[in-house]
């Protein structure tokens, strides 16, 4: 590697962005690339959005449930049930009536629980902000009734409610929907991994269950 | 780069040597051949992937044509988001941040994501010699460490290992740092991973100290992206309290909407999916939610260098999605260690001679390491022109050398000029290579006695016909055989 000039006065700040103005000085001040912006934004006017949602997200493995907002609590609590969660926790300001149906142990979160306590919880119950068709993804924003990242990371069941309203065709319309400033999780089915000869296996160290809600 | 692969030949004997493993040719033939063709279903998906790579082209060229400008708004972002801002010359200096901030916090273990700038810079070696244990949590990363291996692959850094393998390593080597490995554990993918779920839980839930590094950094915003698939990500991004992000400077994107061109190029080049299982989006620190204390160390270690160069810089756009190394046939035979460096196959064989140099003899081959076959530049999802840079490092190569004693190369070369420049000359070397070519059975001439060694030894050559056109035509005028 080239042997760079160190003059201790000069901060490497300095120095690196010296180093890249010196590299860039075959580029005119008024230089602009045009960034050609010619893909999809949106989905085919025949596609039914919120039926692709469910088949991709399903194609990741994780479990789809479409139901009316009035079978919301019965759903939730089956869910939970088949999947041996007795003891959920949920952000603090998950509507209630979505577990008032369940019977397992509620643990509302406080900021308090650390690490090992969310551990030894089953699962976790969230809203989500937005989902995107295409892909199957789900995004989390921490916003209303979702939590801080690690409720909806370290137990081993995720469960999340999404309404139809929040789905999106594209993943530019998603991007769109989104705001930067808050911390974002994009889930698009179950942890997984591939690393073993290119085996596909489902759950690593996010939860290895994920059973989506979608509301219309 | 620090993180030459020591004692790495140059890549036609490091190619030799990796020919002959049979086991690693037949691990690689079915690796990237599976990631090849899910990825061809998910790219041919979507009818606008053409307009995706020019919109990605074109968004890492404005970039890199005034990166000081954004690499100032970027500091300034995560600056106010309550982030630091490190910057770091090279790789020792990169280093020296990293082990110092760990050091103020007071701990002796960090958990580490898959990280290729930390690779590059060996982190995990300047962690080590100051007294710090770096536990990487990427199931393949996890594999090449406690194997006391090297990574081969960008994106499946054991690649190389099989099942079989690997379990041997988790049996001798996890109860050396932690949870052992089931003494029954077979060896079953799908048990192989939850042996490594049990190992690295207790190291994420007390760890108070994450480093990672990202797969973009958004100027306007000062946010920061890692894709990833097991979780390992989100859990060293979350959970502790301290994040270190290092980062190489050509990883910056203008705004936040372009992410929606990033993130769907990335995911259907890299894994072959539509999307990959977890994107973690931040911007600096956020009250009550995940690491209090962010930390930010923007690299070059020679990337300026190859922004110098204004035929080799197209290689700063990379995005690390290694899809051009599951499409090249030179790297599906010989994997990724003959590359001696963290970036193998077409893209570390362009990007590597610019961060490193062309002084050492695998650094000077790399640009070598390819038969132009053009199929890399085919699939970058940011239409990287890999034959054109390499063709331009491989004449850097041949300048350098000039001067001092001609290569073998160099007077073959010489004496080839010499015979084309006179049609009697060409004719006198025709006639002897058809004579000779009568020698060769089964029409290909293989290796050859030095100086002809300099090409035949990696090449095989058609043999030349008996008679040539031009002494075919002279016999018959074209108008009889």
């Amino acid at each position: 590697m080239a042997a760079y000039s160190r003059d201790p006065a000069v901060s490497a700040r300095e120095e690196v962005l010296g180093r890249i103005r010196a590299a860039l000085a075959d580029v005119p001040p008024d230089d602009e690339v045009p960034i050609p912006r010619n893909h999809q934004r949106t989905a085919p006017p025949d596609v039914d959005v919120a039926h692709l949602f469910a088949e991709r997200v399903a194609d990741y493995r994780a479990t789809v449930h479409r139901v009316p907002a009035g079978e919301v609590a019965a759903t939730v609590a089956a869910a939970l049930a088949q999947h041996g969660v007795r003891r959920v926790v949920v952000p603090a300001d998950l509507p209630p009536e979505w577990l008032a149906a369940s019977e397992a142990e509620v643990v509302r979160d406080d900021g308090s629980l650390s690490a090992s306590a969310l551990d030894a919880l089953d699962g976790v119950v969230t809203a989500a902000a937005v989902g995107i068709a295409e892909t199957g993804t789900i995004v989390l924003d921490g916003g209303t009734a979702q939590g801080r990242r690690a409720l909806s990371l370290v137990p081993d069941t995720h469960l999340c409610v999404v309404r139809t309203d929040q789905v999106v065709g594209t993943v530019p319309e998603g991007v769109a929907r989104l705001d930067p400033v808050r911390p974002l999780t994009w889930i698009s089915g179950p942890s997984a991994t591939s690393d073993i000869e290119l085996q596909r296996v489902e759950g690593v160290h996010g939860p290895r269950t994920l059973v989506v809600l979608l509301v219309d | 780069m620090t993180a030459t692969f020591l004692g790495t030949p140059a890549f036609p004997e490091a190619a030799k040597r990796a020919l002959q493993d049979t086991q690693l040719r037949a691990n690689l033939a079915h690796a990237t051949a599976t990631i090849r063709s899910k990825r061809a279903v998910v790219v041919g998906e979507r009818p606008d992937w053409e307009e995706l790579r020019l919109a990605g082209e074109a968004l890492k060229d404005q970039v890199l044509r005034h990166l000081d400008t954004y690499l100032v708004q970027l500091e300034e972002k995560v600056t106010a988001a309550g982030g630091t801002v490190h910057w770091a010359r090279d790789a020792a200096e990169a280093n020296r941040i990293v082990v110092d901030l760990v050091r103020a916090t007071g701990e002796t273990e960090v958990v580490k994501v898959k990280s290729m700038a930390t690779q590059e810079t060996d982190l995990n070696g300047a962690l080590e010699t100051a007294g710090i244990s770096a536990w990487e949590t990427d199931l393949a990363e996890l594999i090449v460490q406690l194997g006391h291996d090297q990574p081969s692959h960008i994106l499946v850094p054991a690649i190389h290992r099989n099942r079989a393998e690997i379990r041997e390593i988790f049996l001798a080597e996890m109860g050396k740092v932690g949870e052992p490995a089931p003494p029954d554990l077979p060896a079953e993918p799908r048990a192989l991973a939850e042996a490594a779920r049990r190992h690295l839980r207790q190291k994420f839930l007390r760890a108070k100290v994450g480093i990672s590094g990202a797969n973009f950094a958004v100027a306007e915003t000062g946010s920061l992206v890692v894709v990833e698939s097991e979780g390992n990500g989100r859990m060293c991004l979350t959970l502790p309290e301290t994040l270190i992000s290092v980062v190489g400077i050509e990883k910056v994107v203008p705004t936040f909407a372009d992410l929606e061109v990033f993130l769907q190029l990335l995911p259907r080049s890299s894994t072959g999916e539509r999307m990959n299982p977890y994107t973690s989006i931040w911007t600096g620190v956020t009250p009550g939610d995940g690491p209090q204390a962010f930390h930010l160390v923007l690299v070059d270690n020679g990337r300026t260098t190859s922004l110098a160069d204004p035929v080799g810089r197209q290689a700063l756009r990379c995005i690390r999605c290694s899809a051009c190394l599951n499409v090249c046939p030179v790297y599906e035979r010989t994997g990724g260690h003959a590359y001696g460096s963290v970036y193998p196959g077409p893209i570390g064989a362009i990007l590597t001679p610019q961060l490193r140099g062309i002084e050492s003899e695998i650094d000077k081959s790399l640009p070598y390491a390819s038969s132009l076959c053009g199929a890399c530049f085919e699939v970058c999802p940011v239409r990287i022109d890999i034959p054109e840079v390499l063709v331009h490092l491989r004449a850097r190569v041949v300048d350098a050398e000039r001067g001092g004693v001609p290569s073998a190369e160099e007077l073959a070369m010489r004496s080839a000029a010499w015979m084309f420049g006179d049609h009697r000359r060409l004719e006198s070397a025709q006639r002897a290579a058809g004579l000779g070519g009568r020698l060769f059975r089964r029409g290909r001439i293989g290796r050859l006695p030095f100086p002809f060694s300099k090409w035949t030894d990696a090449r095989d050559a058609p043999v030349p016909p008996a008679e040539s056109f031009r002494a075919w035509w002279r016999r018959t005028r074209g108008t009889r055989r």
